[in-house]
């Protein structure tokens, strides 16, 4: 139940916003600023403090480790403020971890794993450490789990508004990757999800990271191995298992690109890098 | 499956509103894709509970109600008809499509048509424990003076829905007919309430309508010992109900609707219309 709770009236002919999708042909709600009252949300979970325990799970190697800090911290400060999180961080060198202070609801654990030569390599078995960790090890810590890349920062609230069954991003860049769709049926596909950002409660990811990572074995095994490989099975994923939950660029928005009107809001955003430099 | 692709920068209608700020979808047409949401619920072969009330002279509804049913009503989906009445034998037969049944259960009646209707809450929420979560997943609860105009499918089902009254939806909440008298418990202050909506189609899981029905129903007899009745029945309790447990789906007008208010531009379509019924003749008999 509620307390009493002042906002002002929605009204049935009045859309709030005109220039963007709010909802997905399935009705799968899309997140945008001026869509949603946080405070109504957050006293929708109140009764239910499980709920809000989640846990963003990061990677990084060693060449990434300078993104850490910034991750992190703004995460702190704007990644579900005032609810419990536990952030998981998986590092080839953990003893290079900067200590970081953190507010009382959040927690950080610091997950050693081996280093991979290749980039791609890294990025194609995140799928199968999710996996094998939610099996072994978060389904009875967390009730919602996120994946994000590190080297991203938040500049505004993520709150409650993304916890949900099952939740894609739709990315800033709408250039779509030629050989991410390779998977999908031409004619088909609802919408590009980014990979650098989905989540949902524990056991939906469990069957979206454990199916992902068997499309990755069994391309690797016919030796294929697409550019943008953990992407495209998550995009085919998501074409068959449709998200309840939508967020819009305002949650994943790539630095390079000017920020067009309908972008009111960055909320999560990949700081520049040079590419050359992490990633070889 | 092959459809048109949504686009992120083309919502498909403009005119309404599509979300409440808490999420719940507001379905109007043109806003869902039938095809999608039909395979998505046969995928879980979803079991949907309707349930009616035809007390006293209300059955001479039943027929138009339930033949208009089979033509636009979950067509597709498994379809549990809960008749609620007092004269069994005169529920009609109905010729039922596959995977539908008909059944009766035998309730009292009230001499007070306003006890009729405010005892429905008691009566569902008795058969939910008992019966209907045994053999649904969705309950809908409409009421019988109707008849099905257009499709009205899965596109309606969630946790916990409700329906814009179709003479409030454009109304300031001031206006709303909530009970405003602090003494009753379906009270609602007038700075609070985002929709009217009417207890003539609710639903939602047989989980969540049980929840619902029982504080409806705890709600009305608290009254009735305190001496008071709610302005517009158990339809007060129900909009009560709603401002504190926001329903996670909401229907349009399209949902319900009378054809004397008229057509406005906003309603692309009729799903569900009342049947013009003399009330004289028809109540407390």
């Amino acid at each position: 139940a509620f307390n009493r709770l002042s906002y002002p009236q929605p009204f049935v002919d009045k859309p709030q916003r005109t220039d963007v999708l709010v909802m997905s042909p399935w009705l799968a709600p899309i997140m945008w600023e001026g869509t949603f009252n946080r405070d109504i949300l957050n006293a929708q979970y109140r009764p239910l403090p499980l709920k809000s325990t989640t846990s963003p799970s990061q990677f990084t190697v060693l060449r990434y480790i300078r993104f850490i800090q910034g991750f992190i911290g703004s995460a702190n400060k704007y990644f579900l403020s005032g609810h419990r999180v536990n952030f998981y961080l998986f590092t080839d060198h953990p003893e290079k971890v900067p200590a970081m202070e953190l507010a009382s609801e959040k927690h950080l654990f610091i997950i050693p794993i081996q280093n991979y030569s290749r980039w791609q390599d890294i990025s194609m078995n995140r799928m199968d450490i999710i996996s094998n960790y939610i099996r072994s090890r978060w389904r009875y810590e967390v009730d919602y789990l996120y994946s994000m890349d590190i080297d991203l920062q938040l500049f505004e609230h993520i709150g409650v508004e993304i916890v949900d069954t099952l939740v894609g991003t739709i990315p800033g860049t709408y250039e779509r990757r030629p050989e991410s769709q390779a998977a999908i049926p031409s004619g088909e596909g609802d919408f590009y999800y980014a990979a650098s950002f989905y989540g949902g409660s524990v056991s939906e990811v469990y069957k979206l990271t454990t199916a992902c990572f068997k499309g990755v074995t069994e391309d690797r095994a016919n030796g294929i191995e697409a550019k943008w490989h953990e992407e495209s099975h998550l995009n085919k994923y998501l074409l068959y298992h449709k998200p309840t939950r939508l967020l819009s660029p305002e949650y994943y928005w790539d630095e390079e690109l000017s920020q067009p009107p309908i972008v009111k809001v960055k909320r999560l955003s990949s700081v520049r890098k040079n590419l050359q430099e992490v990633r070889y | 499956m092959i459809y048109a692709k949504p686009q992120v920068l083309k919502p498909p209608r403009n005119d309404v509103l599509m979300m409440t700020p808490w999420f719940a979808p507001i379905v109007w047409e043109g806003t869902y894709n039938l095809d999608i949401l039909n395979e998505q619920f046969r995928q879980r072969n979803v079991t949907v509970g309707l349930t009616v009330f035809a007390i006293k002279k209300y059955v001479v509804f039943l027929k138009t109600f339930l033949e208009t049913a089979e033509m636009y009503f979950m067509v597709g989906h498994k379809v549990n008809y809960y008749i609620f009445t007092d004269r069994p034998q005169e529920v009609p037969k109905v010729e039922l499509k596959e995977g539908r049944n008909v059944v009766v259960l035998q309730v009292q009646n009230y001499s007070r048509w306003q006890e009729i209707s405010m005892r429905r809450m008691e009566m569902i929420n008795h058969f939910s424990k008992k019966q209907f979560i045994n053999e649904v997943d969705y309950l809908v609860c409409v009421d019988v003076d109707m008849r099905f105009n257009d499709l009205v499918g899965v596109e309606i089902l969630s946790n916990l829905f409700g329906t814009l009254h179709p003479g409030f939806y454009g109304s300031e909440r001031r206006s709303f007919t909530y009970e405003r008298r602090p003494a009753s418990q379906a009270y609602v202050p007038h700075d609070e309430g985002d929709f009217y909506y009417a207890a003539a189609f609710f639903g939602g899981t047989v989980k969540e309508v049980y929840k619902l029905t029982k504080k409806c129903h705890e709600a009305i007899m608290v009254d009735k010992d305190n001496g008071i009745e709610a302005i517009w029945q158990e339809e007060s309790h129900l909009n009560k109900y709603f401002v504190y447990h926001k329903p996670t789906k909401i229907l349009s007008p399209e949902y319900l609707w009378d054809d004397n208010i008229g057509r406005p531009e906003i309603l692309r379509k009729r799903r569900f219309l009342a049947v013009p019924k003399n009330h004289t003749a028809i109540r407390n008999k």
